[in-house]
């Protein structure tokens, strides 16, 4: 790679400041990232208070909109955790609608993809881990502990087995920030690429008849992007379901 | 000089390495839906109530996957 026209596919994710804020020296600025958070939150309101304001019997585009994303998530949430679970679905509808729009939002050409940061993604892993811990104490007391100590099992094996269940616990929230966040840096940057190719081509004499090329994989890719912000967006919430389920029901 | 050009070269050649990870967990990924798929072909109607498990099933294989491309990253932009 030349280093007069190097590819930056990076520049997509910096942080810049549209107001500058600080309160007691932390550094609250509005960023891009607060006006695309915003943005996600404004569309998901608006789909839900005007989607359900009408409650027609025959439901019109926007209510069967919000009709379908409640069932949809509700559906996910009983068919993990069982009727009980709906305590939790405030929590696990609201964290659906926001990544969903967050990943959807972050597909639009020039906009900022929030979910692509990993301090945000960390923040919802840290919320729902904290979660599960929270309402398993208060459910279960100490039998909440019964997660780490599969019942039946040998005292030789038992040392080992709630070392790996506690290490598998402690990943847990690592792995769901990492998840999400992998996906959509991985993404965009690889449309970023194709998308610089495309371009560099161009300007390559000759071998601009090649061109065409990357611009289609950068469309297919556009498509699959969509799949992709779709699914991690279920994935993140069924991930969600299947921690919530510890702490209604531990013990194996 | 001679130490920070190999140590240049041992970084990128890491990451390359790391992505490695990356198709092993593709054919992790693609184990999980291709089992999903030929059992949901023997049995139709009961393919339905195991969609969700063969997501979380694929989403615990490429969460790993994810891992080497993290390792990778840190590599590339971390590591000084």
């Amino acid at each position: 790679m030349a280093a007069g026209n190097a590819i930056d596919p990076m520049h997509q994710f910096e942080i810049s400041k549209i107001a500058e804020f600080k309160l007691f020296g932390f550094d609250l600025s509005f960023t891009n990232s607060s006006l695309w958070m915003v943005i996600a939150v404004s569309v998901v309101s608006f789909i839900t208070i005007f989607g359900t304001s009408s409650r027609a019997m025959v439901p019109g585009r926007l209510q069967s909109l919000a009709e379908m994303s409640y069932e949809f998530v509700a559906n996910i949430l009983t068919g993990v955790t069982g009727k009980e679970g709906m305590r939790f679905f405030p929590l696990v509808f609201s964290l659906f609608m926001f990544v969903l729009a967050a990943n959807m939002l972050g597909l639009l050409p020039g906009s900022f993809t929030v979910t692509s940061h990993i301090i945000v993604t960390a923040a919802f892993a840290v919320l729902v881990i904290l979660t599960v811990i929270v309402a398993g104490v208060i459910n279960h007391g100490t039998h909440f502990l019964h997660l780490f100590v599969p019942s039946g099992l040998p005292a030789l094996l038992l040392p080992f087995i709630v070392m790996i269940e506690v290490i598998s616990f402690i990943s847990r929230p690592i792995s769901l920030a990492l998840r999400l966040f992998g996906n959509m840096l991985a993404g965009h940057v690889a449309l970023k690429l194709f998308g610089a190719f495309t371009v560099g081509l161009l300007g390559a004499g000759a071998a601009s008849v090649f061109a065409p090329f990357p611009l289609i994989t950068a469309v297919a890719l556009t498509a699959l992007e969509f799949l992709v912000a779709f699914l991690q967006a279920y994935v993140f919430t069924i991930l969600t379901c299947v921690y919530l389920n510890d702490a209604l029901h531990p013990g194996h | 000089m001679e130490l920070a050009a190999a140590a240049a070269l041992a970084k990128y050649l890491g990451a390359g390495l790391a992505c490695l990870g990356m198709g092993l967990a593709a054919m992790g990924v693609g184990n999980i839906f291709g089992n999903f798929l030929s059992g949901a072909l023997r049995n139709p109607s009961a393919a339905d109530g195991q969609f969700g498990r063969a997501f979380i099933g694929a989403a615990l294989a490429e969460g790993l996957g994810i891992f080497a491309f993290v390792v990778a990253l840190i590599l590339l932009f971390v590591v000084k």
